[in-house]
């Protein structure tokens, strides 16, 4: 495949600028490979973080031609090797240096969320039961490997810096499958709309569309749970039925 | 809730952006679709004549005008326009009850997040940077787009459209003779008319709001069999839902074109049979 210009991000915090590097590149590589390349041949200060190469830790996002993607399953041959591709760090968080940013306030975020709450064992030995159908929803969530691309991509995030405000899309996913476990009996709904500010998605689904997961965030977890918050904030309806319904 | 530790990097100018492909066309594409539908659509609520076409017998009513709450075609329910309506306020069937898909479209999960991007840039696409100016962002945590959580009593009422409409394809499938005997018949028309109540029945049976209340909001399904056959067939639409919201709304603008080209006497309906 020859050689290729990356244009990589340098910098620590505010302070930064895009430099050039070539690396011969070939056949089956990722785009964590050729960083890699470079950070041994050119550039040994560079920081990269990584761990599992395969996808399945969410340590290596970064965007890669302007896209929000994880490095290490972008392959080289998906992108245009006749122009330099640029490599730059997360942009919803703060920079440490090159292309490692400090994801902690996500750590923080997270906490935000009640725990799973079980209902009751219903089986005499103390046990639950739960029918397959009814626990597929929460799995499609369970795949979220915490790569943080859907926040980064996220304008509220990256762009208004509501991070006090809202708690972004990876954590709505997070909410979602607690309250669509079959067995979860805590209500999150308050939280949602007042604490976690869920109003503040404007469903633009750039989430969905930068998980290496395919989790449908938009449509399968964040529409839902604003559903949920109008049943019993936003519906005067359901609220009248409330007011008169026999305790 | 938390703010970062440390300062988050300059938020990208208007239209900034890395990204090596046409971003741009996506946001274009949407915007001229749906500005052109919002051109004809209200050019054509305004016109108040040429909706009906009963050629050859025919009875063909343009969806733009349907239900006919009051007006002079003969479907009107209440009969012609009410004597007490002001000379200097416009009259048309159409501008009636046209609040109601509009309403419905515009509050629809897809369209919201559609033209968010289009017509207000916000974001113009996924990682290209926004317009300065708007340094205090509420999305829909606050008035006015807190409204648009109204959307479930659109869908109550679209729903009974649906049935209006598909009342509208039936009797277009139904001619009248000479002597004022009708006869089942199909002319191209009725297939026009028919599309549409198919299309529209997919983009409203795929809302998300009637996924959410067939059987979304429970915890459990297994022990609800007919809320998880309803699940499944919504859920099924709903991920085609910018499909059918983009054909339903060429198709209904077609529709009412097809009916004014009739009975403008520009366009000749074939008979099928
Ligand atoms: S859909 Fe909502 S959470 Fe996802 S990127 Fe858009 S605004 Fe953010
Ligand atoms: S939801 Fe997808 S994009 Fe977001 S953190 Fe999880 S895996 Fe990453
Ligand atoms: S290194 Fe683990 S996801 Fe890329
Ligand atoms: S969400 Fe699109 S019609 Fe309800």
């Amino acid at each position: 495949m020859g050689q290729v210009t990356f244009k990589i991000w340098r910098g620590e915090g505010d302070e930064g600028h895009f430099e050039e590097y070539q690396t011969e590149v070939s056949e089956g590589m990722v785009v964590l490979d050729a960083i890699h390349a470079i950070q041994s041949d050119d550039a040994s200060d560079l920081a990269v973080r990584w761990n599992c190469k395969a996808g399945k830790c969410g340590s290596c996002s970064a965007e890669i031609n302007g896209m929000p993607k994880l490095m290490c399953m972008t392959r080289l041959s998906s992108l245009d090797l006749d122009n330099p591709i640029i490599i730059e760090p997360m942009k919803a968080f703060p920079l440490m240096k090159d292309l490692v940013t400090d994801v902690s306030w996500n750590y923080e975020a997270k906490k935000s969320i009640k725990p799973f709450k079980p209902c009751k064992p219903d089986a005499p030995d103390g046990t639950w039961r739960m029918q397959q159908e009814d626990v597929e929803r929460a799995q499609e969530f369970r795949k979220c490997i915490e790569c943080y691309l859907c926040q980064n991509v996220c304008h509220v995030l990256r762009d208004h810096h509501d991070h006090a405000e809202y708690i972004g899309p990876a954590f709505l996913v997070k909410t979602a499958a607690f309250e669509m476990h079959p067995l979860d009996e805590e209500n999150r709904t308050l939280d949602l709309k007042d604490e976690q500010g869920i109003g503040y998605c404007n469903i633009t689904k750039c989430c969905t569309k930068v998980c290496p997961e395919h989790i449908t965030i938009t449509d399968n977890a964040i529409i839902p749970l604003k559903e949920r918050v109008v049943d019993e904030f936003y519906d005067p309806l359901k609220k009248l039925f409330r007011i008169f319904k026999p305790k | 809730m938390l703010q970062t530790p440390v300062p988050l990097p300059q938020p990208r100018k208007f239209g900034e952006s890395n990204r090596q492909d046409a971003w741009w066309l996506q946001p274009i594409v949407v915007f001229l679709g749906l500005s052109a539908f919002i051109v004809y659509s209200t050019w054509a609520a305004f016109q108040g004549t040429d909706y009906l076409f009963t050629g050859g017998g025919a009875d063909y009513l343009s969806p733009f005008y349907s239900p006919e709450i009051f007006g002079d075609s003969g479907h009107a329910i209440f009969g012609p326009k009410p004597e007490i309506w002001p000379a200097w306020l416009p009259f048309s069937p159409a501008l009636l009850i046209l609040w109601a898909p509009g309403g419905f479209r515009f509050t629809c999960y897809y369209y919201r997040g559609a033209y968010y991007k289009a017509f207000w840039a916000d974001p113009s696409n996924c990682s290209v940077g926004e317009p300065k100016a708007r340094s205090c962002y509420r999305g829909e945590n606050s008035l006015p787009l807190i409204l648009q959580n109204i959307h479930r009593y659109f869908l109550y009422i679209a729903l009974g459209f649906i049935v209006l409409l598909a009342w509208d394809a039936w009797k277009a499938m139904w001619f009248e003779d000479a002597s004022g005997v009708e006869h089942f018949g199909i002319g191209v028309g009725s297939i026009v008319l028919t599309i549409n109540v198919f299309l529209l029945s997919g983009y409203t049976f795929g809302c998300h709001v009637l996924r959410h209340m067939v059987g979304g909001k429970f915890k459990t399904i297994s022990d609800k069999p007919a809320h998880k056959k309803a699940y499944e067939c919504v859920t099924c639409l709903n991920k085609r839902h910018m499909l059918f919201a983009w054909l339903s709304l060429f198709w209904v603008g077609f529709t009412d074109f097809y009916v004014r080209m009739c009975a403008t006497g520009s366009w000749t309906d074939w008979r099928i049979f």
